[in-house]
């Protein structure tokens, strides 16, 4: 009972942001309310006895990639979002069907996929188990994975360098 | 207990809040963190399965995926820097370029 007050106190939370990340028109209000569904997020793995992934979820998402996007928006001088009309097809069509099929999914979810629960903490993930897994049987996607991030760092430094120098050479020639 | 389709259900509310963000925003900083966003709802899934079926690699999964996310981000806001650069601006709808 417990956990289940727990489970929804921090779904409610991490709900809410994600709501609240739509309703935003500034995108600062937008990457806070995004930090608290992740932190909330961190929470319901731990719950789940997903305690690296939970851990790893603070640390690389809502601390590195999230104090990344708030540079950016600090860097760019974002401002305030313009709305714009949007097509009357789209409320027309879009919201009764968007209505249905939500309501569709949550019946299938809730009534035809049986009585099964999960146990809180049933599987403990701990780095030990996972590095496990990860170093063993994963080995080659995670080698994969260091030339992959590899690339995205160059890639990155490439697009975001200035490109003032060739632009000045071009002038020049 | 809880109930498996409960995180089921918070992982479809997210992932179904990313895809409006992505669809109604204009600002390319916040249709970016609507990724993000379904990004973690799909996370969510992985971890619930993997308790429910005691597979560890479901996990590992979720892992991989935040690597990827993480690549993704560093790209895409240095394709945004890039092309706040050129054209002044982070509304999608100015950038029309290769519009008739």
């Amino acid at each position: 009972m417990l956990h289940l007050s727990i489970f929804l106190f921090f779904g409610a939370i991490c709900a809410a942001g994600a709501v609240n990340l739509l309703v935003q028109r500034h995108p600062i209000n937008s990457a806070l309310s995004l930090i608290a569904v992740m932190v909330s997020l961190a929470v319901e793995y731990l719950l789940l006895g997903a305690e690296f992934v939970a851990a790893v979820q603070v640390i690389i998402y809502a601390g590195a990639i999230m104090v990344l996007f708030v540079f950016v928006i600090m860097l760019l001088n974002a401002g305030v979002e313009e709305r714009i009309e949007g097509s009357r097809v789209a409320m027309i069509l879009g919201i009764p069907g968007m209505l249905v099929g939500s309501a569709l999914v949550a019946w299938v979810l809730l009534e035809r996929s049986g009585t099964s629960s999960v146990a809180v903490g049933s599987l403990p993930g701990y780095p030990k188990e996972i590095a496990g897994l990860l170093f063993h049987d994963f080995l080659l996607p995670f080698e994969v994975t260091s030339v992959l991030v590899l690339i995205a760092i160059m890639g990155a430094v490439v697009l975001a360098s200035h490109p003032d120098s060739e632009t000045q050479q071009k002038k020049e020639s | 207990m809880v109930p498996l389709s409960y995180y089921l259900a918070l992982s479809g509310f997210l992932f179904a809040c990313g895809v409006t963000g992505f669809l109604i925003k204009r600002n390319i900083i916040t249709i970016f963190m609507s990724i993000e966003l379904m990004l973690n709802g799909v996370n969510l899934s992985f971890v619930a399965f993997a308790a429910q079926w005691h597979a560890l690699s479901g996990q590992v999964f979720v892992f991989f995926v935040m690597v990827v996310a993480a690549a993704e981000a560093a790209v895409g806001l240095a394709i945004i820097i890039a092309v706040f650069r050129t054209r002044e601006t982070l509304n999608v709808d100015r950038v029309n370029l290769l519009k008739l």
